[in-house]
C-alpha cells in the first residue's frame, strides 16, 4: 500500500528556512504569498493490505522518528 | 576519569574531544561504535561529540539518537552518570529525550563558525566548578543549527530553576542580540537536565585548552569535571 507522512511545523514555531523563501519568492516577483512555512513529505510502501494496522504502523514511525513532536505536528494518509 | 566517546557515522570531533580529555585527565577516553549496546564498565563520563552525525539527514541529531548506544546512555544517565554533549551532541541528547527542547536553524540562516562568549551562570554544577559564576569564557562555535527552542513553559521552568548553564552574551559580559549569533531564546547556549548530570551546550570548550593555538578557556571545564570526578571517587 502507498501511504505519506507529512510533517509540519507547529504554529507558533519560527521557521526561518520559511521566511527565507518567501523572501526568495517575493524577489522573483511572485507577490501575493504572505507566508511560506517549510514542511516535510514521507511517501511510503506498507507491506500487506490493513489499511487499520497501516494507519497504526505510520503513527510509530512518525512518533518515534519522522516527526520531533516538540516543535512538529504531523498527518498519516493510507492511500491504498 | 573514566571517559568514554561515542562516535556516531558522521560525527568528526571525536578525536578533538579525545584529545582534549587526555590532556586534562590524563587518560584516554574510551571511543565507543554507535551500534555498541553497553558502555564499558565504570565508566564515570559520557562524552558526545560534535559533528554531522548521519549528514544531518532528517533532523540534527534525529537519527544518531535512536542507535543502540543511546538505550544504554539513557540507563546510565537515569542513574546519576555524567553526560557532556556538544554541539551535534547537544543535539543528539535533545532527540534522545535527555535534554528538552530542541535546536532549530540558525535565525539568521548562516552557519557560524567564529569564537563567541559565553556568560557561565552557575558554577556549582560538575561541568562548571572550574568557572566562577558571572565568568565570561571565549570558546569557538561551529553550526548551522543552534537556535535553541522550547515551549514557554520549558523555557519557564529551565530559567525558574537555574539550568541554562550558558549564555551568548558581549564580550563584557552584557546580553546583547548581536551576540546571541544564532538567535536561540534567552540567548541559552547550554543546559542542564533536571538532575543536573546532563549537560548540553552548542560550543565547542574542547578546542581551547591549549595555549599553542590560542585561548584556554575551554580548560576549566574539563579540569572542573576531572575535580567533581576525583572528589566523587
Amino acid at each position: 500500500m502507498k501511504a505519506r507522512v507529512t510533517v509540519t511545523l507547529k504554529s507558533g514555531i519560527l521557521d526561518p528556512q520559511g521566511k527565507a523563501i518567501e523572501g526568495a519568492l517575493l524577489s522573483l516577483g511572485i507577490v501575493g504569498v504572505s507566508s511560506v512555512r517549510q514542511g516535510k513529505v514521507f511517501d511510503i510502501e506498507i507491506d500487506g493490505s490493513d489499511r487499520a494496522k497501516a494507519e497504526m504502523l505510520l503513527k510509530q514511525a512518525a512518533d518515534k522518528l519522522l516527526a520531533n513532536t516538540v516543535i512538529e505536528n504531523y498527518r498519516v494518509e493510507v492511500m491504498g | 576519569m573514566k571517559a568514554a566517546v561515542l562516535v556516531f557515522p558522521g560525527i568528526n570531533r571525536e578525536r578533538d574531544m579525545a584529545r582534549t580529555l587526555r590532556l586534562i585527565s590524563g587518560r584516554d577516553p574510551a571511543i565507543i561504535w554507535h551500534a555498541e549496546t553497553e558502555l564499558p564498565a565504570n565508566t564515570d563520563l559520557v562524552v558526545i561529540p560534535g559533528g554531522f552525525s548521519y549528514g544531518d539527514y532528517l533532523r540534527c541529531g534525529a537519527i544518531a539518537a535512536r542507535s543502540p548506544i543511546m538505550d544504554a546512555v539513557r540507563a546510565y544517565a537515569a542513574k546519576g552518570g555524567l553526560v557532556l554533549a556538544v554541539c551535534n551532541g547537544f543535539q543528539i541528547a535533545c532527540e534522545a529525550g535527555l535534554l528538552p527542547g530542541v535546536l532549530m536553524r540558525n535565525a539568521r540562516l548562516k552557519f557560524i563558525c567564529r569564537d563567541i562568549f559565553l556568560k557561565v551562570e552557575r558554577s556549582d554544577t560538575p561541568f562548571t566548578r572550574g568557572y566562577n559564576a558571572g565568568q565570561v569564557i571565549r570558546v569557538p562555535t561551529a553550526h548551522g543549527e543552534g537556535n535553541y527552542t522550547a515551549d514557554a513553559d520549558t523555557i519557564a521552568r529551565l530559567e525558574g530553576e537555574g539550568r541554562v548553564i550558558f549564555r551568548y552574551v558581549a564580550p563584557d559580559g552584557t546580553r546583547d542580540p548581536t551576540f546571541n549569533v544564532n538567535g536561540s531564546t534567552n540567548a541559552i547556549a547550554g543546559i542542564i537536565n533536571e538532575r543536573g548530570n546532563v549537560l548540553g551546550m552548542m560550543p565547542h570548550p574542547e578546542n581551547h585548552v591549549e595555549a599553542a593555538i590560542g585561548p584556554t578557556d575551554g580548560r576549566g571545564l574539563f579540569a572542573g569535571l576531572v575535580e567533581a570526578l576525583d572528589r566523587a571517587a
